[in-house]
This record gives C-alpha cells, sequence and structure tokens, in this order.
C-alpha cells in the first residue's frame, strides 16, 4: 500500500455560476484552505450537465466528480438543480454499470455564502477518495 | 440584459490589496510594461452600445489565442509562480501570445490587453486573474474596444480558486493554476463570437385585477404614456377594499378613500377596463405576449409587452372554528366590516375578537400580517362609534342580520343553527360603555401607522389577553351569550368572558383560480397558493420571467399602503423595457438543430421559461427572448439536438479532456 500513500486523487467539478460557483469565491476571499486536488469547470446551472459529461470525465481518469448547485428552491434558473437531483440518480446506475464506486461521483448544494462548506466538502470528498484509490479507469 | 443579473461588484473584497477601479490613477504601476506605447488615458466602460472599433480578427481559421496571467500584486504572485505559468502558456497550441501583468485590471493591464489583441491579431482572448463573476464584464469590454467580439474571451480563475485558498503549497498551487489556464485554453479555442439579439417590445400593457394594487399599477403605466389593458373579472373596480367599512380610521370611509382611484382608471384615456372578463390564454414572451381577453363568452386578442398580475386575495373562511357558521354573532372580520358599512351591527357591548383563525401553524402556516391591524381598526370603530350601534342604527337588534345581502351570499352556503338557542335576547341599551378583548398569539402591528393604533387601543383600555396554540380559547353559547372560555397565562387559571359578539380574524388566503391563472402565464406560485417572485429579498416584484410583475395580495398578505407601493414598482418595472423600446436577448441560449430534433417534446416540459416551442413542422424552437440559457433543456434532450451557445458539450467536454489528459 505504499502507492496508495503518494496518490493524490483529482477531482473534476462542475460549479454552476450562481450559487456553487460564488460559494467557492467565497472560500477563497475567506481564505479557507482546502486540498489543491480539484479542478473547478463553470457551468451556467448544474442542470446543464449532461450526464455523459459526468461519466466521461471519470473514464478519462477523474477519480472523483463534484458536481454544485444552489440549494433547492434558490436555483438563478428556478428548478435546474432539481434537473439535476433527478439526473443525479441515473448517474448513479450508470456508475454501477461502469463498475466505479458510488463515491466518485457527488452532488452537494452549496450556496454563494457558503464557502465554508465548499471547503468542508471538497476536503471531505478527498480524504474519501484517498480511501478508495486511484479511479481504475486511471493509466 | 437586466442589471441586476450581471456579476456583483466586487464589494466583499480586499479593496487595499486590489485596485476596485480600473481607472484609478494612484493604483497604476508606475513602469509601464516594456514594449507597450504611451496611449491617452482611457476609461473602460461597460456599456452595451459601445460599437466595436474594428471587426473581430477572425478572418483566417488560425485560432490566435493571447493568455494574460495576472500577480494580483502579492495576492496570486506570492502563492503561485506567475512567470512559470506564463512560460508554460507559451507552450500550449494556439498560444501565440503569453504575459504577466500586475494588475490586469488597472489602467496599463487592460492597455496592454488591448494592445496586444491588435499588435498580435488575437482572436481568442484569456484572463488568469480574480473571478469571472466581478470581472469578467471588464475584461469583456477591452476585448470589445479592440475590435473582438466579448464572446471570445475565458476565464480562469486563480485567485479566489486557487491561490488564496493554497496559499502553503506554492508547487501544488502553480500546478493547478497551469491545469486551470490550460482548461481555459481549450475552451477559447472552441468559443465563436455571439450576437445579443434585439427584440422589439410592445409598448402596451396587461393588468389583471382592478383592486386597489391593480389600479394603481394601470394609472401609472398610464400616466408614463403607454396603453393599459386593465382585466377584472367582477363587474366592478376597487376589490376587496369595497366589502371594507372604514381604513385605519381614516376621516372617509373605505370606498370614497379609494373612489378617486376608480374614476380617474375609468376615464384615463389611456385605459382600456374590461369589466366580467377574464384573461383566457396567454402566449409569448417579454415584449410580444398574444393575450386573449374573454368578456361575457366574447374574445378579444390583445397584444402587449409587459404583464402585471394583481388578483389579490380572499379572506379565509373559518369553517369549524370557534363556533362559526353555527352561531350567527361569531362572525369573521370582513363579515364585521360589511355590517358596519352597512349599518347593520347588532346591538354589541361586549365584543371578542380572536387572532390568529386559521393561520400560523393551523390550517395555514403563514402570519397574514394585516388581521392584528384591522381588528385593532374595527375595537376602535366600535369604542368611537358607539352611540350609534347601540341606538337607532342596528335597529335594537342584538343579533347579526344574516339577511344584508353581502352577509347572506356569503353564508348561503353554510350550515347554520338560526333556532331560537340564538342570542336572540330581547333589547334595551346596554349600561356602560362597549368592553372589548383580543384574543392574541402576538400582536403585529407592525410599522410605525400600526403601533400608533396599537397604543391608541391601549390608551382605550382595550384587553389584550395572550392565547397559545396549546391552548385555544373556546367559544360556546350560553344563554344568551356567547361564553369564550380561556386559559389566563399570567394568572394561570381557567377565566370565562360573556361576549355578544366574537369576530374571527381570519388570514388573507390565494384564491383557488390563482393556479388556473399560474399555468396560463407560466409563472410559478410558492407552496401558500400565492404568486412567487423570482427572488423574496432582491426581487420582490418580478417574476423569474421578463415581463411579467405581480403586485399587492396576490403575491401574499399586505395592507393597502403596501398594495400600492408595489403596483407603483410593478408600474415602473414595466415601463422600463417599454420605454427602451426593445430588450437586448441573452447571448447564451439555446439553439434546436431542426434536422436532429425528433420532435418529442422534452425541452418544452423542461424549460422553466416557457422558452420552448413546438413549430408546425413539429421540431422545438427556442424563443430567443425568453430564453434563460439555463440548459435544462439540453442536457435532457434525448437526441442531443439541443447545443448551448457558449457551453456547448463539445466545450465543456474539452475542458475536462484537458484537465485529466494534461492536453488542451
Ligand atoms: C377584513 C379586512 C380588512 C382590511 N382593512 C384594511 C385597512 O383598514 N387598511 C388597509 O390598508 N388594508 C386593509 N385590508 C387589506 C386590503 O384589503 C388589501 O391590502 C387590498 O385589498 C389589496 O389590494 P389588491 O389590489 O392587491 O387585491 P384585491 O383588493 O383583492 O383586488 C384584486 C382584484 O382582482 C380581481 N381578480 C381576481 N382574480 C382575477 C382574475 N383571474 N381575473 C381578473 N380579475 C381578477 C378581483 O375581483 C379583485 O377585484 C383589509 C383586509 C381585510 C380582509
Ligand atoms: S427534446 Fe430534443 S428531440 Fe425532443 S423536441 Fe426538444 S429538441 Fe427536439
Ligand atoms: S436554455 Fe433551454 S431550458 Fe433554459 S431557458 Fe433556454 S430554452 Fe429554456
Amino acid at each position: 500500500m505504499e502507492e496508495q500513500e503518494e496518490y493524490e486523487p483529482l477531482i473534476v467539478a462542475f460549479l454552476c455560476n450562481w450559487c456553487s460557483y460564488a460559494g467557492a469565491d467565497l472560500a477563497g476571499t475567506s481564505r479557507i484552505q482546502y486540498p489543491p486536488n480539484i479542478r473547478v469547470i463553470r457551468v451556467m446551472c448544474s442542470g446543464m450537465v449532461h450526464p455523459n459529461l459526468v461519466i466521461n470525465a471519470l473514464t478519462k481518469g477523474a477519480d472523483g466528480v463534484l458536481m454544485c448547485g444552489c440549494h433547492p428552491g434558490d436555483c438563478h434558473y428556478l428548478e435546474g438543480n432539481l434537473r439535476a437531483e433527478a439526473r443525479s440518480e441515473a448517474i448513479d446506475l450508470m456508475l454501477v454499470d461502469f463498475g466505479l464506486e458510488p463515491e466518485r461521483y457527488r452532488l452537494e448544494w452549496v450556496s454563494a455564502s457558503e464557502g465554508d462548506k465548499f471547503a468542508k466538502v471538497v476536503t471531505e470528498m478527498v480524504e474519501q477518495l484517498k480511501g478508495l484509490g486511484p479511479s481504475p479507469y486511471k493509466m | 440584459m437586466e442589471p441586476e443579473e450581471q456579476p456583483p461588484a466586487a464589494s466583499e473584497e480586499p479593496t487595499e490589496e486590489v485596485p476596485e477601479t480600473p481607472a484609478q490613477p494612484e493604483e497604476k504601476v508606475p513602469e509601464a510594461q516594456p514594449g507597450t506605447e504611451e496611449q491617452p488615458p482611457e476609461t473602460p466602460t461597460e456599456t452595451e452600445d459601445q460599437p466595436p472599433e474594428t471587426p473581430a480578427t477572425l478572418d483566417s481559421d488560425e485560432v490566435r489565442i493571447g493568455a494574460f496571467i495576472c500577480h494580483c500584486g502579492t495576492n496570486i504572485g506570492g502563492f503561485v509562480d506567475v512567470p512559470a505559468v506564463v512560460e508554460y502558456a507559451k507552450t500550449l497550441p494556439n498560444v501565440v501570445y503569453a504575459t504577466d501583468n500586475l494588475y490586469s485590471c488597472a489602467e496599463d493591464g487592460l492597455a496592454s490587453i488591448r494592445d496586444a489583441i491588435k499588435e498580435h491579431k488575437l482572436n481568442r482572448v484569456i484572463v488568469a486573474s480574480c473571478t469571472p463573476r466581478t470581472h469578467a464584464p471588464l475584461f469583456q469590454s477591452v476585448c470589445e474596444e479592440a475590435g473582438l467580439n466579448k464572446y471570445l474571451f475565458e476565464f480562469a480563475n486563480i485567485r479566489e480558486q486557487c491561490s488564496w485558498v493554497h496559499m502553503k503549497e506554492k508547487e501544488e498551487a502553480t500546478q493547478k493554476a497551469k491545469d486551470l489556464v490550460r482548461s481555459a485554453i481549450s475552451k477559447a479555442a472552441l468559443l465563436v463570437p455571439q450576437e445579443e439579439m434585439r427584440v422589439d417590445v410592445v409598448p402596451r400593457s396587461l393588468v389583471i385585477g382592478g383592486g386597489v394594487a391593480g389600479l394603481s399599477a394601470a394609472l401609472s403605466v398610464a400616466r408614463q404614456g403607454f396603453d393599459v389593458h386593465l382585466v377584472e373579472k367582477e363587474a366592478e373596480l376597487g376589490g376587496f377594499v369595497r366589502n371594507l367599512n372604514s381604513l385605519s380610521l381614516a376621516v372617509k370611509s373605505a370606498a370614497e378613500t379609494i373612489k378617486p382611484l376608480i374614476d380617474d382608471a375609468m376615464s384615463h384615456e389611456n385605459i382600456t377596463v374590461h369589466l366580467n372578463s377574464q384573461v383566457e390564454q396567454v402566449n409569448g414572451f417579454i415584449g410580444n405576449f398574444d393575450t386573449t381577453i374573454v368578456t361575457d363568452g366574447s374574445s378579444k386578442e390583445v397584444k402587449v409587452g409587459t404583464i402585471i398580475v394583481a388578483t389579490g386575495a380572499l379572506e379565509y373562511i373559518p369553517e369549524g372554528f370557534y363556533g362559526y357558521g353555527m352561531y350567527d354573532n361569531v362572525v369573521t372580520l370582513t363579515e364585521f366590516e360589511i355590517l358596519a358599512k352597512n349599518h347593520k351591527l347588532p346591538k354589541i357591548q361586549n365584543v371578542a375578537f380572536i387572532q390568529c383563525v386559521g393561520s400560523k401553524g393551523q390550517d395555514k402556516s403563514y402570519c397574514s400580517r394585516i388581521c392584528c391591524g384591522v381588528s385593532i381598526k374595527n375595537a376602535l370603530y366600535i369604542m368611537e362609534n358607539y352611540a350609534d350601534i347601540v341606538g337607532e342604527e342596528g335597529g335594537g337588534r342584538v343579533e347579526v342580520d344574516v339577511s344584508v345581502p353581502e352577509i347572506s351570499s356569503r353564508r348561503r352556503r353554510r350550515r347554520r343553527i338560526t333556532s331560537a338557542e340564538g342570542p336572540g335576547a330581547p333589547g334595551g341599551a346596554p349600561s356602560g360603555g362597549p368592553e372589548i378583548t383580543i384574543f392574541n398569539r402576538d400582536v403585529v402591528t407592525y410599522g410605525a401607522e400600526h403601533e400608533i393604533y396599537y397604543n391608541k387601543a391601549r390608551e382605550k383600555r382595550i384587553r389584550f389577553v395572550r392565547y397559545s396554540l396549546e391552548n385555544l380559547p373556546k367559544v360556546k353559547l350560553e344563554g344568551e351569550k356567547l361564553a369564550v372560555s380561556y386559559f389566563h397565562q399570567t394568572l394561570k387559571t381557567d377565566r370565562k368572558l360573556l361576549a355578544d359578539m366574537v369576530v374571527l380574524a381570519t388570514p388573507l388566503v390565494a384564491p383557488p383560480d390563482a393556479s388556473e391563472l399560474s399555468k396560463k402565464l407560466k409563472v410559478p406560485l410558492g407552496q401558500d397558493g400565492f404568486f412567487l417572485e423570482a427572488h423574496m429579498k432582491l426581487r420582490p416584484i418580478d417574476f423569474a420571467t421578463d415581463g411579467i410583475f405581480v403586485c399587492g395580495t396576490a403575491r401574499g398578505p399586505a395592507d393597502i399602503t403596501e398594495s400600492v407601493a408595489q403596483g407603483l414598482g410593478c408600474a415602473s418595472r414595466a415601463a422600463i423595457p417599454m420605454a427602451r423600446g426593445f430588450i437586448q436577448a441573452e447571448a447564451i441560449l439555446a439553439q434546436v438543430d431542426p434536422t436532429i430534433c425528433t420532435g418529442c417534446g422534452t425541452c418544452v416540459e423542461n424549460c422553466p421559461y416557457g422558452a420552448i416551442r413546438m413549430t408546425d413542422e413539429g421540431t422545438a424552437e427556442v424563443l430567443a427572448a425568453a430564453c434563460k440559457g439555463c440548459g435544462c433543456c439540453g442536457a435532457t434532450c434525448p437526441e442531443k439536438a439541443i447545443t448551448m451557445m457558449n457551453y456547448t458539450d463539445e466545450q465543456l467536454l474539452a475542458q475536462g479532456r484537458s484537465i485529466l489528459e494534461g492536453v488542451p
């Protein structure tokens, strides 16, 4: 298990522009430190992310994918986040088909004021992925 | 296109570390970048009517990306090896120019971007600095000044999401910054210019509901010079206030107080009043709504640019509460007002008001806000008109005259005991003054005006007795009187009070047909059935759907002052696009490829804004003026026939791929 200690998981995150991306920004303005294992892709709404994008990332070498949207009721586009939530169920099923652990995909609601929550989610997920080991698709 | 949808100003930022505005001379970094020519000071503007100087440099297919990596003083430079990121950026495909800036958003930083676009014939620009939420508009406007379409710009956030959150690991932070820059560059290569479409706005409003809110809105819109169609389903204008007797002790009666509003609306040349009418159909989007108004079976098509919803609220009927419907002298606040207005109040001396009947955790969860003030108003009315009430006025009756037309029409539907058990005892003026008790769970007399009446009520010795939800008062007929038994919270004992009349303060509730209208307009209702605005705090009278607004009790309990203010607010919100004459549609919107679309309609169902419709050819079509660019349609289309401009799957995939494979 020597190798596992050196393994640094890589997380691809889709953050909605209005809440979660702003929440991640707030973590920055508040100087809340979290592990540098995450790479953010900004989207307008969590509801715009096609499940294929998630599966694609996970099968192309990401150890985890994090999807963040506004809390239910706060979506800038009314209910795009609920669409993302509904789609997450489909993604969970797809993970099984692809032989991936459910922990590799995570959907979280992060508001613009929850910089601390964003940092916590990332920290937790990094820990969790370290426990799981690298993605089987990682070459 | 709406200012509030733009990223907020960078107010939460440490201003002493970061130049807030680009053109502050003292923030200028004195040593100009080598090779940068002296330029007359220019203030970058964010106005959208800035004409591009030269057409975008897109004459060749060659993608020429310029990358500008910002130190942000030491904010980034202190934790990320910026020169290393610049050197790395230079090695990436399509990058023809890369440099660092001490402050990219300071005037000389902006000038260096402007100049590089021209000098190096850049046709894509990325800035790696703070956050696009605050600074994208600034850098985009610089691109436009240099003749580059602003949608050919991409951002990499290496401050808020990198240097500031990884302050103790420079190596990892630098690696992450490189990855983020690479990801931005991979997207930039796929960007295409977008045009923001202009859509004309019909300068005419539809106002639905002719209560005080709708009347105020209609008059204000009309006075600003626009046509208004005011649709009222009843035969008269005025709304709920027509039921009322007095208005918080105004000198005039309620009807007289609002008469000028009605008269002005009826006579204003810009207002067409449709009485006994309903809105049957609404299609279209901001600026261009096609509506059908039905009056007594005949319909009329009206094209409007904006819509104001002012359909009001109704009083909750307290079926099953405190003997209502069983005892004639248990009435609602509205019934009390109707009786008072018609001078038909029975001879009453001892009156109990019970607050929060059916609200605040009973049938309804919310507080109706106005009822405490209204009960106090009516308690004071009894005090101040007592002589009339016990004298000739009520004709000496002691029970409620249910034959008053407005009362009988309200009561007809209800179970009622009108036997001799009723409190129909023989008359005779009671001795002593009136005695009034207000049973409450909390007296909500908010604001200066209502507080004055509360104090006045105390001066007049109106009693306020508290009860709790666990220990509700009970009303029973006892001989000729209504006995109210209750638990006295201070004395901790059960007590009883004999009353001639019990008045129930019930909440305002959404009218049952609100849901029908909400479906026609494709705007949402909240959990209590009132119309739901776009944002509770920041956009209280806007719907998320552009061009539709809501005021008055249609959006929740409110008094007249608030309803009028909201009506006026709606009028000025509605006037903005109408005065401007056009709206600028979002450029980031959905596009359907009709050759792939199978016409399944999934997108139509999924669009929260009703921005997609089916064409006669059986394929989906996006209404550019209504689309908000959320992408919900695209991610649900089974055929992948929908592309989100500027956030295409191809672009997002490229970003993901470049992050993962280390290649752009
Ligand atoms: C008992 C009582 C006493 C009150 N006393 C006071 C007071 O003293 N002072 C005070 O400031 N406020 C008082 N209020 C509150 C006041 O009545 C409201 O603030 C006011 O009526 C709200 O005006 P509105 O225009 O929003 O709605 P409404 O007055 O309810 O008007 C809505 C109008 O829309 C019409 N309508 C409804 N649906 C449709 C449809 N689908 N199509 C077309 N037309 C439609 C209705 O017929 C009605 O004419 C009192 C309320 C109650 C219940
Ligand atoms: S979901 Fe796709 S295929 Fe179905 S109607 Fe809409 S665009 Fe066409
Ligand atoms: S992107 Fe699609 S779902 Fe979103 S508003 Fe536009 S048409 Fe509707």
